[in-house]
């Protein structure tokens, strides 16, 4: 079995796809280690990849004139940094900013894309997936913007 | 499992009993903790009770009880300012004298979810009726498992008892994962809402259980969240917030479908709220 199937065997966002899903995943992803204070992608970058985050933690950042970087939400062990590489235009709309060192495993998104194309079923339980997350993050950020801890005057 | 009750019922509940202010500390910019002369000798509360807090000449509101469960010699209450009465509230000195009634309401069930693990999430103010349960179950923390507080605020510097927090976190028995929703250039820990870190925590859903206290929106999302990872709604309890008045059940103003929030809760499981959580207007 690959290294990276190893790594990937037991992480939540694949929770449920059969071995052998998770192995032809594997087959497009790479070890990679990041170190605090590293910047994994900046804003308006080409967007090629996706990762797992194995542990560690990622800040997700935006770029404000005279205000420096805002961080919008931090990623953690379990969680997928990335969908940029999904959709065009390919550009990453954040700056990913390694808060502690971080362990994750990068995939290669034209290989993951053609995986999915070439197994529909594999195709499939991998938007679910991406699907579940981006629904989460649309709750979250919703329940951000609603403010629910101010002082209700 | 249900909520605890306590076995006696307060002697003359109508009766709002002067007590001493003997301190005031300023938590937040709009939130302050009062610790008071208990109202008689036979004082003493359970987690997640409240009280009916009388500003003379201003008007009554429940507020709940954020002191340490074992210590009788104290009424210790966390106040926010958000409107006339509270405003009054917060604006006591030492030796002012204000009404209280109670304590009042169900309990968090600390002594029914021993054995198995705990996460006690939260956020805002919300740390306020939960620090009385988080103590006593410190207190004796050989009877649970893991147990995890998840905590989010609204930024790094309204984050309450702060300093609380940060003596909770160096404990090897507890586990603490704070969240904001808004960072600022100093902050280096997690942003995001604080639903965002369930997954973070660990726990077995065939034993966890799940005490909520925080705005509703925030615990319907919670709910969701701890109910899609397995725990089963009879493990899940919030703290409910009506407008409280009498304070035993008679005036009406806190009823929730079948139940006066004020004498039936204000803690109550989610099994017995059932669907109550998410029916507009009841």
């Amino acid at each position: 079995m690959s290294e990276v199937f190893e790594m990937l065997i037991e992480h939540p966002f694949l929770a449920g796809m059969t071995d052998d899903q998770i192995r032809v995943v594997a087959e497009t992803g790479t070890p990679v280690s990041y170190h605090e204070g590293q910047t994994i992608f900046s804003e308006g970058g080409s967007a090629d990849s996706c990762y797992l985050i194995l542990s560690g933690g990622v800040a997700l950042e935006l770029q404000t004139p005279g205000h420096g970087p805002q961080v919008i939400l931090t990623l953690h062990d379990g969680d997928l940094l990335g969908w940029s590489w999904l959709h065009p235009p390919y550009r990453w709309s954040y700056d990913a900013h390694v808060h502690s060192d971080t362990e994750a495993v990068r995939f290669d998104g034209p290989r993951l894309a053609a995986a999915a194309e070439a197994d529909p079923l594999l195709g499939y339980e991998l938007m679910k997936r991406f699907n579940r997350t981006l629904v989460n993050r649309l709750q979250s950020i919703r329940i951000q913007v609603l403010d629910v801890y101010s002082t209700p005057r | 499992m249900s909520t605890q009750l306590l076995a006696e019922p307060v002697a003359r509940p109508m009766h709002p009993v002067p007590c001493r202010v003997r301190s005031v500390v300023r938590e937040l910019e709009d939130t302050f903790t009062l610790e008071l002369e208990p109202p008689g000798e036979e004082w003493g509360f359970a987690p997640g009770q409240f009280t009916m807090l009388y500003a003379f000449g201003v008007g009554e509101v429940p507020i709940s009880i954020s002191g340490d469960p074992s210590d009788s010699g104290r009424v210790v209450q966390t106040i926010r300012a958000v409107g006339p009465v509270t405003d009054a509230l917060t604006a006591v000195s030492p030796g002012d004298v204000v009404g209280v009634r109670g304590p009042f309401g169900s309990t968090w069930p600390t002594k029914s979810v021993e054995g198995g693990d705990l996460l006690i999430i939260t956020g805002g103010i919300g740390l306020a009726p939960l620090r009385p349960a988080i103590l006593e179950v410190l207190s004796r923390r050989e009877r649970y498992d893991n147990v995890t507080l998840l905590y989010g605020a609204r930024s790094p510097g309204e984050l309450l008892f702060a300093d609380q927090l940060q003596e909770w976190r160096g404990r090897f028995d507890l586990d603490v994962l704070i969240t904001v929703d808004h960072g600022d250039q100093a902050w280096r820990g997690p942003v995001g809402v604080v639903t965002s870190m369930i997954g973070r925590a660990s726990f077995d859903q065939e034993t966890a259980s799940a005490f909520v206290c925080g705005p509703e929106i925030m615990m319907r999302f919670t709910i969701q969240d701890l109910e899609r990872k397995g725990i089963t709604d009879d493990r899940l309890y919030v703290s409910m917030e009506r407008n409280m008045k009498c304070g035993i059940g008679l005036c009406g103003h806190c009823q929730l479908g079948h139940y006066f929030v004020c004498k039936d809760g204000p803690i109550l499981s989610c099994a017995e709220l059932s669907d109550m959580l998410w029916i507009r207007e009841v």
